[in-house]
């Protein structure tokens, strides 16, 4: 308990905090943020990363294709570290371009989810009534079932909606509605909870009597305290969404073949599966798992960090 | 008891009405029935025949509860795709999911519980730690994966199971089973392993920290204290107190195990509702789609029904009032 009152400047202020504290004391936080970073940095640089532009046909040789990690192509004598696909396309630029479909989806979707939750939640716990008792109920009837159903529904429905012509070019839109659609009931929720118990402090009741309008008593006082909790889903969330996603693009209704995500690599690769072209699905899947593994682990030390009554 | 019944069944089919306004709307404003049902030769009065014999025609609360009863007598109208009635594609393809459900639910719950109470009982021994490390990437790994890892396994470089299919079925009359086959039952092995390794690893989880949760108790300090044997505080006095909590989430994830057998199946090729439900979505059939929707929430909401009354029914602190009740 030293209260020497040394001048700091703010990037010391950060360092010493409670919560770079715990975080320098998590192996498993740094582990998994240097990963989750990592895969992040790489595919938002892909087109500088990448060795080979993977979805231009005029740079791909047919020639190329099926070849083994690490060796010369027994044709044109070229090396791809994790190999080629059956059209010869590089696998790591295929992972790279493809992570940033995974990613920005995911992103999307989450972002999608938290504001409409957020909202909703808000409304729901400052407002109460019959508008908020609809809301909960809508959200009840959609916790009854899992999100990965509700997001195919919801999948379904909008490619139903949508113009022949126009499916492949919507696709990904579409996926991140029926992602963010299936996620914000949880956003809702916690936000409606945090905001029942805020709406009754002193500070509220001031702002009220001040002749704050609700809007902005729900914007300026509320919404800040409630933001850790919806931090913590939204990262948990963001893991649940690149799962959702692959799931969805792996079962052939998500992401199109001609903007594969890691879950269209994974469903190409596994045609090549038994023909002993192990490495179009191997290092895709891999991916995958270290990203949702990655971002799944840093939820969980938010989590712990922030909320520890969050269970 | 009655009026909790009456109320919980009473909620159970509001939300059955809701998911029936919503398929209903899939039905009727997803793209145009009539649109669908005619080919490229027709004429303006084919289409208006076409509409008053589906009764498009009438008002929406008219076709609405027409739909309703439709839905309630098993009619869905007919397949866009394959120009069948919904209700007998159905009908075929739903033994093959029920049986693959049935299989994965037993697994996980007999593995489920037997895991949990041995990783609660040798709670630091080497055995535990292990299975508790692995249940961790059990949960981590999107189930698609597992499938794969385990085809990869087994039929790629073993080649002792079948990756596809459900192997030679024998038709019961109504019900056509692959339980009683050599094939069939070896063709079920993968699927079922692949569905139910996730809700087993969630078994097995609550099962060890409910239990360990439990043993800290001072009856159990007593149990032990009375010179009773290890094996009686464990089983008799222990486990049953895990009991609750364990069966309303074990009876909340059978309906979750029907629901991912949607991806399951799709791995394995397995011809039951799922994968024509991930069909229907391709092919953007929506009677098919619709009749699905329908036909799993009567499951869900059913499933959820039974497990309120059970815990109801089996928590005697419910009765003594509302008040006092944990979550």
């Amino acid at each position: 308990m030293t209260q020497a009152p040394v001048p700091q400047s703010a990037i010391t202020r950060a360092w010493e905090s409670d919560f770079m504290w715990s975080f320098r004391h998590s192996p498993v936080a740094i582990v998994s943020f240097v990963v989750a970073a990592t895969l992040i940095f790489a595919a938002i640089f892909a087109p500088l990363i990448a060795p080979h532009t993977p979805f231009e046909p005029g740079t791909l040789n047919l020639m190329n294709g099926f070849s083994k990690p690490m060796e010369a192509n027994e044709f044109t004598g070229e090396t791809f570290v994790l190999g080629t696909d059956d059209q010869g396309r590089d696998v790591i630029s295929t992972i790279l371009y493809g992570m940033r479909i995974s990613l920005f989806v995911g992103f999307a979707a989450v972002t999608f989810a938290m504001v409409l939750g957020v909202t909703l939640g808000l409304v729901a716990g400052y407002a109460g009534g019959w508008t908020g008792t609809i809301i909960m109920r809508i959200a009840d009837v959609q916790l009854t079932f899992p999100g990965i159903l509700v997001a195919m529904l919801i999948f379904g429905i909008a490619k139903g909606i949508t113009p022949i012509h126009l499916r492949d070019q919507m696709a990904i839109w579409v996926l991140i509605l029926a992602i963010g659609l299936s996620e914000w009931v949880q956003f809702a929720r916690v936000v409606r909870g945090a905001t029942l118990v805020e709406r009754n402090k002193e500070y509220v009741q001031a702002a009220r009597l001040n002749g704050r309008r609700p809007l902005g008593i729900m914007l300026r006082h509320i919404l800040p305290n409630v933001l850790g909790p919806v931090l913590v889903i939204a990262t948990i969330s963001l893991a649940l969404a690149i799962i959702a996603e692959a799931t969805l693009s792996f079962l052939g209704v998500g992401a199109p073949p001609t903007q594969p995500s890691l879950g269209t690599l994974i469903r190409i690769g596994q045609g090549f599966l038994f023909s002993g072209e192990w490495w179009i699905i191997l290092f895709p899947s891999i991916t995958l798992l270290a990203l949702a593994l990655s971002v799944n682990l840093l939820g969980d030390w938010l989590r712990d960090v922030l909320n520890p009554k969050l269970r | 008891m009655l009026a909790f019944t009456i109320r919980r069944t009473f909620q159970s089919v509001v939300v059955l009405l809701v998911v029936g306004l919503v398929a209903f709307s899939m039905f009727r404003f997803v793209g145009d029935p009539v649109d669908n049902m005619l080919g490229q030769e027709r004429t303006g009065a084919d289409i208006e025949r076409l509409r008053t014999q589906l009764g498009l025609d009438q008002p929406f609360p008219v076709q609405y509860f027409k739909f309703l009863r439709g839905a309630v007598q098993g009619n869905f109208g007919v397949s866009y795709r394959q120009g069948r009635a919904v209700s007998g594609i159905i009908a075929e393809r739903l033994p093959a999911t029920l049986e693959l459900a049935a299989v994965s639910a037993i697994l996980a719950v007999v593995f489920g519980f037997g895991l949990g109470v041995f990783t609660a009982i040798r709670r630091d021994g080497w055995a535990a730690n292990t299975i508790m490390t692995l249940s961790l990437v059990g949960v981590s790994l999107p189930t698609f994966l597992i499938g794969i890892l385990l085809i990869y396994l087994f039929s790629v470089e073993l080649n002792w199971l079948p990756s596809f299919g459900r192997g030679d079925v024998v038709d019961l009359g109504w019900w056509r089973t692959g339980l009683l086959t050599e094939s069939g039952l070896k063709a079920l092995i993968l699927p079922a392993i692949t569905l139910g390794l996730y809700q087993m690893t969630l078994i097995m989880r609550l099962v060890r920290s409910e239990m360990l949760e439990v043993l800290r108790q001072d009856y159990i300090r007593f149990a032990r204290a009375r010179g009773l044997k290890e094996r009686v505080v464990h089983f008799r006095h222990a486990l049953k107190n895990t009991l609750i909590p364990v069966i309303t989430v074990t009876g909340l994830q059978l309906g979750s195990i029907i629901a991912f057998a949607i991806i399951t199946e799709t791995v394995f090729q397995w011809p039951g509702v799922g994968l024509l439900f991930i069909n229907s979505i391709q092919f953007v059939d929506i009677p098919i789609m619709a009749a699905y929707l329908m036909l799993i929430s009567v499951m869900f909401v059913g499933i959820n029904l039974v497990v309120d009354l059970l815990y109801f029914a089996i928590d005697p602190r419910l009765h003594v009032g509302s008040s006092g009740v944990k979550g």
